[in-house]
């Protein structure tokens, strides 16, 4: 299986990933590259990653995620190079038998993902300028929602 | 006592800021990663500026700093991680 492409996410593929009889809930999480006009405009982001260890750690995630919540299938795909804005960065799909596990096993692959993935990004401004993100120290990357 | 070869590698910022994306230290063994951090800020110029507790892995895995290191391991130093 491999979760890291450089080629755009295509949902569908995603969703026939996951589909089958007994499901009757798919949730579907994009994470999209999003401008920062405050920033001076945003373009794009530049992802990398540790790739070998990356796929580990989703191996690992959602292995966890399936013994969660056992009848649930999942397919992930983190993308690299660069992505532009409004574009996705990852794309996840959940199914299950109902609702509640699809979204639950569904929020538990992105938040872990986003935590443990070794993965990078470089934000590129339309003033030509590029910047490591650092999720956590830095003001630019921090959404209206107030997260990091 | 005796020694071991531990091979490093470095990502994103950090690999911009050793100038190089691998290197190979050698480190009284048994160690733990924070020996290998110690080392590889000592020998290599650049890998002074990396953080004296950065994000690290052995062996694929996310370990903490006081984690044992053995001949062979492969260490890696984690920027902040921005996946998703």
């Amino acid at each position: 299986m491999t979760y890291l492409t450089r080629d755009p996410i295509v949902v569908s593929a995603l969703i026939a990933e996951v589909a089958a009889p007994q499901c009757g809930g798919t949730c579907v999480f994009l994470g999209t590259v999003r401008d920062a006009p405050q920033d001076g405009g945003v373009t794009g982001i530049e992802y990398s990653a540790y790739e070998a260890m990356a796929v580990a750690e989703l191996d690992r995630l959602l292995a966890e995620a399936r013994k969660r919540w056992p009848e649930t299938r999942l397919a992930v795909r983190h993308r690299l190079g660069l992505v532009p804005t409004e574009e996705a960065s990852i794309g996840i799909a959940a199914a299950a038998p109902h609702r509640t596990a699809a979204f639950e096993a569904c929020r538990y692959v992105i938040e872990e993902a986003k935590k443990r993935l070794p993965i990078w990004k470089k934000e590129l401004r339309a003033d030509g300028t590029a910047l490591w993100v650092d999720p956590a120290g830095r003001p630019a990357v921090v959404g209206p929602e107030g997260t990091p | 006592m005796a020694t071991g070869t531990v091979q490093v590698r470095f990502f994103a910022r950090y690999a911009e800021l050793a100038g190089c994306e691998t290197t190979a230290v050698s480190v009284a063994v048994p160690a733990t990663v924070a020996d290998v951090v110690r080392q590889v800020r000592e020998a290599i110029p650049g890998a002074a500026l990396l953080p004296e507790r950065p994000l690290a892995a052995v062996n694929m895995r996310h370990v903490r700093l006081d984690a044992p290191v053995n001949d062979g391991d492969e260490v890696a130093f984690l920027p902040p991680v921005a996946g998703g």
